[in-house]
């Protein structure tokens, strides 16, 4: 009983008050999305054009979620402890919400600006792919029983792919003049109303990815033990129970 | 030991070759561009060398010669090995359909130097990613064949675009298309070395799991 505890994700004012002004600032951004933001002029439909300002949070928060799934990969493959395995796990999948969410903004986007949901601009063919990279790391753990083997080859495939991705998300796009997505714009194309909403959410999304990672984290770290500890018991038990006491006479 | 399963190499060849008389059959007479030709060209190759590298390791697995490997050889050694036979099989089975490729659905023109060094490096690159990911799928419990696959594309999917890009420039005569192709060349190379490097790197954690 006396293990030590990681800290619970919701005890001390502290994180209270931070947890109040993230919400502040997620509704200001999205407010400021909806309202306060002038139309983008020289787009197609100038209004919904707005929605920028929630597309780029989304794939900014993927790339962080991202970023710390490969760097627990890595201390995975270090250290091997379990832990890093689980941080990987999370991030990973939280990146594909993100991901996701990205590609589901894009496609409005995409809607009104181009006009179709899907135009095979090589952005959205690359998200694709990327999408089936996260598909691909979870159908691989589903295949493995044992859990230090699955966390080995998990965290090897993640930086696997990890390297093989700059290619599709960079690259590539940079290789080819024929894509629709505006190059440059968030180096200084933006007026200061659009930088100011377009940053706060990222900072906003950022900071729901690192609640949501560490919420989670702590749960599956506390069924991990609570399982550990099931085995455990189970294996008092047998060891008392077994060998069965001969038969009386 | 790969030697001594030499039907393999001509098991995947002739994939290769049914694959290809399939193709050619179903699109003949229709007057197929020569980017789309491009394309199936890639399609063709990279699923021909896919069913043969899959079983690089789940042969020693099945074997059971995967644990006599293990304390026999290093694990960059074993690699090493595996990579130049997946690697020579690869080089193996273009060498096998491209020709016969277009002289089923002749291109506009061909530019040999530039196609030689598309196939060259997109299939040291092809071989130095699969390898790896089969290492990965033989300690796998279940379904391999079918996970190869799925876990194998995306990793190679740059790889795909880049060669068939890269090809589009071999198979027409537009400057713009050939200048790119060359480009794509840096690329496609830059993609063979990262990714065997970052396989030779990998390979001993996944090895001695």
């Amino acid at each position: 009983m006396n293990e030590a505890r990681p800290p619970a994700p919701n005890s001390g004012g502290g994180e209270a008050i931070g947890r109040i002004a993230l919400l502040l600032l997620l509704c200001a951004t999205t407010a400021g999305g909806f309202l306060w933001l002038p139309p983008a002029r020289g787009f197609q439909n100038p209004a919904l054009a707005r929605i920028v300002v929630f597309h780029v949070p989304c794939s900014m928060a993927a790339y962080l979620a991202s970023g710390v799934a490969t760097w627990y990969a890595i201390q995975y493959l270090r250290r091997r402890d379990l832990g890093d395995d689980i941080k990987s796990r999370v991030s990973f999948a939280l990146a594909l919400l993100f991901w996701v969410l990205t590609t589901l903004t894009g496609a409005i986007f995409a809607k009104v600006q181009w006009g179709a949901y899907w135009n095979w601009d090589i952005k959205q063919g690359a998200i694709l792919m990327l999408t089936l990279i996260y598909v691909a790391y979870f159908a691989l753990r589903a295949a493995v029983a044992d859990p230090r083997k699955r966390a080995t080859l998990a965290a090897a495939y993640c930086l696997f792919a990890a390297l093989s991705a700059p290619f599709l998300t960079y690259v590539l796009p940079n290789s080819t003049p024929d894509t629709l997505h505006p190059k440059g714009t968030l180096q200084g194309g933006l007026s200061p109303e659009y930088s100011l909403t377009l940053w706060g959410g990222v900072l906003g999304l950022c900071l729901v990815y690192v609640w949501a990672f560490r919420v989670h984290v702590a749960v599956e770290t506390l069924q991990m033990r609570l399982h550990k500890r099931a085995r455990r018991q189970r294996r008092v038990v047998s060891a008392t129970v077994w060998p069965p006491a001969p038969a009386q006479n | 030991m790969e030697l001594r399963t030499r039907y393999a190499v001509g098991a995947v060849a002739l994939f290769a070759v049914t694959t290809l008389v399939a193709v050619s059959g179903a699109v003949s007479g229709t007057g197929v561009r020569s980017d789309v030709k491009a394309a199936l060209l890639w399609i063709i190759l990279l699923f021909a060398a896919l069913s043969g590298l899959s079983r690089a390791f789940v042969r020693e697995e099945e074997a059971g010669t995967a644990d006599a490997l293990r304390l026999a050889a290093p694990a960059t050694a074993v690699y090493a090995g595996k990579w130049l036979f997946n690697t020579a099989l690869v080089l193996v089975v273009e060498a096998v359909s491209v020709p016969l490729f277009l002289l089923a659905l002749p291109p506009e023109t061909v530019n040999f130097r530039l196609l030689i060094g598309v196939l060259l490096l997109g299939g040291l690159g092809l071989s130095g990613a699969a390898t790896f990911v089969a290492a990965l799928i033989a300690q796998a419990s279940a379904g391999k064949s079918a996970l190869f696959f799925i876990v194998a594309f995306p990793v190679l999917m740059p790889l795909l675009l880049l060669a068939t890009q890269a090809t589009v420039g071999v198979f027409d005569a537009v400057p713009a298309h050939h200048a790119r192709a060359v480009g794509d060349l840096g690329v496609l190379a830059a993609y063979a070395v990262v990714m065997t490097a970052a396989a030779l790197m990998l390979f001993g954690y996944v090895w001695h799991e």
